[in-house]
């Protein structure tokens, strides 16, 4: 049996490092945060109200029902989604979204799209096994 | 030490009420299958955004009441005392319940709020998180002292806190900081998801290996040097793999690379598993007419196959094409069916099978339900892998058909899945029917007897006045 002492330095150097490493992506989040985006932010929530996101992907994750949203903002256009969110589709549900949370919902989906691509085809893939976006 | 055998003793109605949630998670999916082949089925009463969280959430909540009861009913025996406070664990109970009920009722009338597998209102993770306060006071208080303990104490402990740990922070997207950025909100959220499997994960292995030490008789393994390395190989991929699920997302290279370097540690637990494929090949015919081994058994299969497959996508040149698709379904099925339904069918048949109505009157149709849900598994497993590949075909395909028209080619697959479906459920409806019936007959057999002696009683008593 490993000694008493060797198992729990284990433990504690694991356990430093896990907290460490949860602080600093905490306060140090990968994008600063931005205050003027309040109709993204309540589109949202309006995405959770409705879990949207059991049909639809952001970023491959999500539901499989579904095309994956992450850029439909700049491949499709503000009206296409409009016209979906509205009427729905043969799988899709009429949510009967009002005017605000249409707008909430656009906005993030734009605020999505300009984060990054998501489609797999642009990505380079480096010989190491690691990709480059 | 609670009764564990005749009577239906709290700990034993968390496996119960999980064994229901595993039969509800059934329907709801293969349910959600069919919309996969009819599209539009039944949208007006429950369309897909509520069947998914209804199938999701009574699956993640059996896992998550098997493996508590398991750890419950383990510690009494392991500690050979009785559990701290039983009624802080009837409280602990009574609380999950009445919130997993107002959980699946809130989604069947549209009612969500939550994010991707806690789709609930985050109100309701209040109750949740209070009841797992309760089940870590009881568990703390009930084993007393740390020191010398074997591995599946260390495996419980670690599974108990982190899972508090991991579900509060799935909740931080509640601070405007948190969420007002997708790629800051994801990464998060993943962070938490990725843990949290390992935490429960660590729960349903703790058992398990409790249940191979009663099995084989041999206490030694659980304080061997080779347990702790597989345990802290395990608690180093908990804490650092998250990474592997958002290779596509613009976050931190760092959290990907850490990721990606964590992940191939379990190529050491896969190596295992063939170095050691002879001796457990010579232990399973051994235990053969061991019922609660033979799901064991099974279990060890699909690790290695679930195993392979994950390996292989923590690599992200391969993520790449695997991401988004089917086969990440494929993957996912096979660690909670094939794993963790597996190993804690194993634990709910030894904690269940021992009533005062002997279990062999059902091992026949037991029996039966194994083997017609694991060949069906692995259609299952087959028919969403090729879907995922040609789905991974249509997404590196320049001149790109719509996606109606993808999925639409990908029916034929989704029918192998639902039909699959439908007699993998059939194969654990009979397990469960095994594993149930006896205790339902055996509660009612002690019931009546009950009042037989006190209607016995009662003229004796007359007499004496």
């Amino acid at each position: 049996m490993p000694a008493k002492r060797q198992k729990l330095i284990i433990l504690i150097v694991l356990l430093m490092a896990f907290l460490s490493n949860s602080f600093y992506l905490y306060t140090n989040l990968p994008l600063k945060y931005s205050a003027s985006k309040k109709d993204a932010d309540s589109g949202k929530l309006i995405w959770q109200k409705y879990n949207c996101n059991a049909c639809h992907q952001v970023y491959g994750l999500g539901g499989y029902l579904g095309p994956d949203l992450t850029n439909v903002y700049s491949l499709k256009g503000k009206d296409y989604i409009q016209a979906f969110i509205q009427t729905g589709t043969g799988a899709m549900p009429e949510f009967h979204l009002s005017k605000k949370e249409t707008k909430a919902i656009l906005a993030f989906l734009k605020d999505i799209d300009e984060s990054g691509k998501a489609d797999p085809k642009t990505f380079t893939l480096k010989n190491d096994g690691t990709i480059e976006q | 030490m609670e009764q564990l055998n005749n009577k239906i003793s709290t700990s034993k109605l968390f496996i119960i009420a999980g064994l229901l949630l595993m039969a509800m998670g059934m329907l709801f999916g293969l349910t959600g299958a069919f919309q996969y082949i009819v599209t539009g089925f039944i949208k007006e009463y429950l369309s897909f955004e509520k069947i998914r969280p209804l199938h999701v959430s009574s699956v993640v909540f059996w896992i998550i009441l098997g493996a508590m009861g398991g750890v419950l009913i383990y510690l009494q025996q392991y500690t050979g005392k009785k559990i701290f406070s039983p009624l802080l664990l009837k409280i602990q109970f009574g609380i999950f319940i009445i919130s997993i009920a107002a959980i699946l009722i809130s989604y069947c009338a549209g009612i969500f709020g939550g994010r991707e597998y806690w789709e609930f209102h985050p109100l309701l993770a209040l109750p949740i998180a209070a009841g797992w306060i309760l089940f870590i006071i009881n568990f703390v208080k009930s084993i007393g002292s740390f020191k010398n303990q074997p591995v599946y104490v260390w495996m419980w402990l670690t599974g108990i806190f982190f899972f508090l740990f991991t579900f509060l922070e799935s909740y931080l997207w509640l601070f405007p900081y948190f969420r007002n950025n997708v790629i800051n909100d994801m990464t998060i959220q993943w962070k938490s998801y990725g843990s949290m499997v390992g935490a429960w994960n660590m729960l349903i292995y703790g058992s398990s290996l409790f249940l191979m030490e009663k099995i084989s008789g041999n206490k030694k393994y659980a304080h061997a040097p080779i347990a702790f390395l597989l345990y802290f190989t395990g608690l180093f991929n908990l804490m650092f793999n998250w990474g592997h699920h958002i290779y596509t997302l613009p976050t931190y290279p760092f959290v990907k690379h850490i990721s990606y370097a964590v992940s191939m540690t379990e190529l050491f637990i896969l190596g295992r598993i063939i170095l050691l494929w002879r001796s457990t090949v010579s232990t399973a015919r051994k235990n053969k007419n061991n019922t609660a081994y033979r799901f064991l058994m099974a279990a060890d299969i699909w690790i290695f196959l679930t195993l392979l497959l994950a390996i292989a996508m923590s690599i992200p040149a391969i993520n790449v094409y695997t991401h988004g698709t089917h086969i990440t379904v494929a993957h996912t099925m096979g660690a909670t069916i094939g794993i963790n339904s597996f190993l804690l069918l194993a634990i709910a048949y030894d904690i269940l099978h021992d009533t005062c109505i002997p279990i062999n009157q059902n091992i026949k149709w037991l029996n039966r339900g194994y083997l017609t849900a694991n060949i069906s598994l692995l259609l299952f497993w087959v028919s969403l892998i090729i879907a995922g590949i040609l789905k991974a075909k249509w997404q590196m395909n320049d001149a790109k058909i719509p996606f109606s028209t993808m999925m639409n080619q990908l029916k034929p697959f989704f029918i192998l899945f639902f039909i699959s479906g439908i007699t993998m459920a059939t194969g654990f409806f009979l397990i469960l029917y095994s594993l149930m019936s006896n205790q339902i007959k055996c509660y009612f057999k002690i019931l009546f007897q009950n009042r037989r002696q006190k209607q016995s009683q009662i003229p004796r008593l007359f007499a004496l006045e």
